[in-house]
């Protein structure tokens, strides 16, 4: 089990708790077990393709990460909103 | 009193007031969000909106007050597994039996038969998207016109930049195309004859006469006599047959108002001129009406869904807002205009109910 940390407006949607238990073999996975267990968090950080939306970043052990990379148990794995500027 | 909800590039924002003079913004909701689109649902007096979060995706909300709480809709997605995602939720339209209507990029069309809460993907043209090159417009693969027949829920017809128009008669089992006569000036003369890369920008059909259909194109105004099968110019006479939005009168189905751009390379309003067209004799003519409408320095954008009217007749009223942040609207069928509102965020689109 990895322990996921969700923050921004996506935590109230993946139950409300500051970190919690997902498990998974790769952020994908992970993601997908989150929308399992918190069925409301669905579409906001994967699209349909299973691609982590453009502008929320996932980090693992404080690396920014991609779908595919792996997970292992005790991994912490951060998901929040990109600093996205330049438009307005 | 007239409500306007105006979908922003910063919100939602509903507007109340009488037709003559100046709104008052009564709420604003999903504060700092793309807002595509919002209408007030006939059948259950609730507020639908549609954002598209930066961060989020594409969403649809429920509320029965615009200043309360707000309820995510379910079922708002393309197949899980493709290569495609749902980017944008362009409008939605009540249906004939309570039903309504929401349509999207990647050229989808969605139907909900509980108010709005859940929703479900039309398969049959989903499998015609996916299976055909379809090509996406300037905004998008945009499904943005669904055009029920009134008194017969079957039939349905919708419009997609860059697909063209799509008819079906028995409630979404099986679409065929309606193109007939559309000319896409914007590809090689040779290559017009059998393109499906058509860029309809607003669609509409006449209350009253439903086989009387009139399209905004990309270049081109059209009127159908046959329910969309086939289509005629009647954009002889605008001072450009290029825009966006379009607006019927429910009383006449001779009626339409266009919004004429510039052209595809410039647009803005012609000349720094704001000019809402008015035909009543079905595209023959068209007749200035700008009264009241900025007529000299407004390079103005009026995007597709920011035109909408209430009410028929003499007292039809029309409504449209601008990417500039102004809003426009007549009480009088156009006759004279007023400015109802001003210094709003870009407005995506407009919805009126009197």
């Amino acid at each position: 089990m990895a322990l996921v940390c969700v923050h921004g407006p996506l935590r109230g949607l993946a139950g409300g708790r500051a970190e919690q238990e997902v498990a998974g073999a790769t952020v994908h996975e992970l993601l997908r077990g989150l929308e399992d267990l918190h069925p409301s968090v669905a579409g906001w950080i994967l699209d349909e393709r299973g691609i982590i939306r453009r502008h929320i970043n996932v980090f693992v052990n404080g690396e920014r990460s991609g779908e595919e990379t792996a997970v292992a148990a005790g991994d912490r794995v951060e998901v929040l909103p990109a600093i996205t500027g330049g438009e307005s | 009193m007239t409500e306007l909800l105006l979908g922003t590039k910063k919100g939602l924002f509903a507007l109340e007031g009488e037709p003559g003079s100046a709104f008052e913004v009564r709420c604003r909701a999903f504060a700092g969000e793309p807002v595509d689109f919002a209408m007030r649902d006939p059948a259950s007096d609730r507020v639908i909106a549609t954002s598209t979060s930066p961060f989020y995706g594409p969403k649809i909300w429920l509320a029965d007050d615009p200043a309360g709480e707000w309820t995510q809709a379910e079922g708002v997605a393309v197949p899980d597994g493709g290569d495609q995602s749902l980017e944008r939720i362009w409008v939605i339209v009540p249906g004939e039996d309570g039903n309504l209507y929401a349509g999207g990029d990647p050229g989808v069309l969605f139907e909900s038969r509980d108010g709005g809460a859940t929703w479900e993907l039309n398969r049959a043209l989903w499998e015609r998207r996916v299976n055909e090159d379809w090509q996406p417009g300037g905004g998008g693969l945009c499904l943005h016109s669904i055009v029920p027949w009134p008194g017969e829920p079957d039939k349905l017809a919708v419009a997609v930049s860059a697909a063209g128009v799509w008819l079906t008669e028995d409630r979404g089992a099986t679409w065929c195309r309606g193109n007939r006569g559309i000319v896409p000036r914007y590809l090689p003369e040779e290559a017009r004859e059998d393109t499906f890369q058509l860029c309809v920008h607003r669609m509409e059909r006449a209350t009253r006469d439903p086989e009387r259909m009139f399209i905004q194109f990309h270049g081109g105004v059209y009127r159908s006599d046959d329910a969309g099968h086939s289509w005629t110019a009647v954009g002889e006479g605008l001072p450009s047959d290029f825009g966006f939005p379009l607006a019927l009168d429910p009383s006449d189905p001779d009626s339409a108002y266009v919004i004429p751009l510039a052209g595809d390379f410039d647009r803005v309003t012609p000349e720094g001129h704001v000019c809402v067209y008015e035909t009543r004799d079905a595209g023959a003519t068209w007749t200035p009406r700008g009264d009241g409408l900025p007529s000299a320095q407004a390079y103005l954008t009026v995007l597709r869904r920011a035109f909408d009217r209430a009410g028929e007749g003499s007292s039809l009223q029309l409504y449209f807002g601008a990417t500039s942040g102004d809003v426009f609207g007549s009480g009088d069928a156009g006759a004279s205009w007023f400015t109802a509102a001003r210094r709003l965020p870009p407005v995506f689109s407009v919805t009126a109910s009197a």
